[in-house]
């Protein structure tokens, strides 16, 4: 069973590498891709904090509601750990 | 006569001979950036950090990369089918086994099949695969395209020529973090008996972007 997750609806001011457009959007993770440096405090120089950063594959129904343009076409992005949470 | 005198050549405005406007001059302050980016450029050769000569090297450097880098990995893909395996398997690795210095870019190749269309994108800036395809297009930047190809990738694709079937799946990936792109299209029919170095000139820019496909033989 592929790994439910929802990016936090959350709007935090900085450099932050998550679009808004994906914000409480369920999607499931397509793959996992290492530890990466978290840019929002690499982007100050604060002391460096690794995060897992994975892909997430939505649907565009999910994205976007009865508005997609193809329901079952997909977008992937790449998310923090710290961006995630756990959805069922 | 080489150098034809018109009535006004002196000013340049208007029309040229050929039927162009003259491109205006640049007679204007600096931006911001412009005097930030000469002023830290200057700090660097006076305190001995960097050389003119190393600067104009790297510019040449970046300036050298073009979209042969990246079509001639995709060519070797279509040839090579241990090579394809290990492209998709870990792109970075693979362009540099072909000798292509991409330094530590973490690349990721996304295959199109007979029903999946991968189309790539940066929605929060413009992460390109610079290293492989060299400096990203005008268009590939633009408000118009970052917003657009994530909501209605089918019609900004209708717009580069390429109708694909609802059957089809599309494939947005938006470059988010630390990695990087490219979109291993599916090899034109017909070009059995090519060789690599011909299959590599049928790979357009906008076909390892996602929004084109490759050139039919002929």
């Amino acid at each position: 069973m592929p790994e439910l997750v929802r990016v936090k609806s959350m709007m935090p001011p900085g450099h932050v590498r998550t679009p808004a457009y994906l914000r409480g959007k369920c999607g499931i993770i397509e793959r996992a891709l290492g530890e990466f440096a978290n840019p929002e405090r690499a982007a100050y120089r604060l002391e460096k904090e690794m995060q897992p950063l994975v892909r997430v594959r939505f649907t565009m129904a999910e994205i976007w509601g009865d508005a997609a343009e193809n329901p079952d076409d997909t977008l992937d992005a790449e998310i923090y750990a710290h961006w995630l949470e756990k959805a069922d | 006569m080489p150098h034809d005198h018109h009535e006004d050549d002196f000013h340049h405005s208007g029309m040229s001979p050929s039927g162009h406007p003259y491109r205006e001059d640049d007679d204007r302050p600096l931006t911001y950036w412009q005097t930030m980016e000469i002023a830290m450029r200057e700090i660097l050769i006076e305190k001995g950090i960097l050389t003119p000569a190393e600067i104009a090297r790297q510019i040449d450097e970046m300036d050298s990369r073009s979209p042969a880098n990246g079509a001639a990995v995709v060519a070797r893909a279509w040839v090579d089918p241990d090579f394809r395996h290990r492209l998709l398997n870990d792109a970075s690795e693979a362009s540099r086994e072909m000798g292509f210095d991409i330094g530590p870019l973490r690349l990721i190749a996304l295959e199109n099949t007979a029903d999946t269309h991968n189309i790539i994108v940066c929605t929060l800036c413009s992460c390109y695969p610079r290293n492989l395809l060299g400096l990203p297009p005008d268009w590939y930047k633009s408000r118009a395209y970052r917003s657009r190809v994530v909501r209605e990738p089918r019609k900004v694709l209708a717009e580069f020529g390429v109708t694909l079937p609802d059957s089809t799946t599309i494939r947005v990936h938006d470059s988010t973090a630390d990695m990087r792109y490219i979109v291993l299209p599916r090899r034109p029919d017909g070009t059995e008996s090519m060789s690599e170095t011909e299959l590599a000139a049928l790979v357009t820019r906008d076909s390892m972007i996602g929004v084109g496909l490759p050139k039919s033989p002929d």
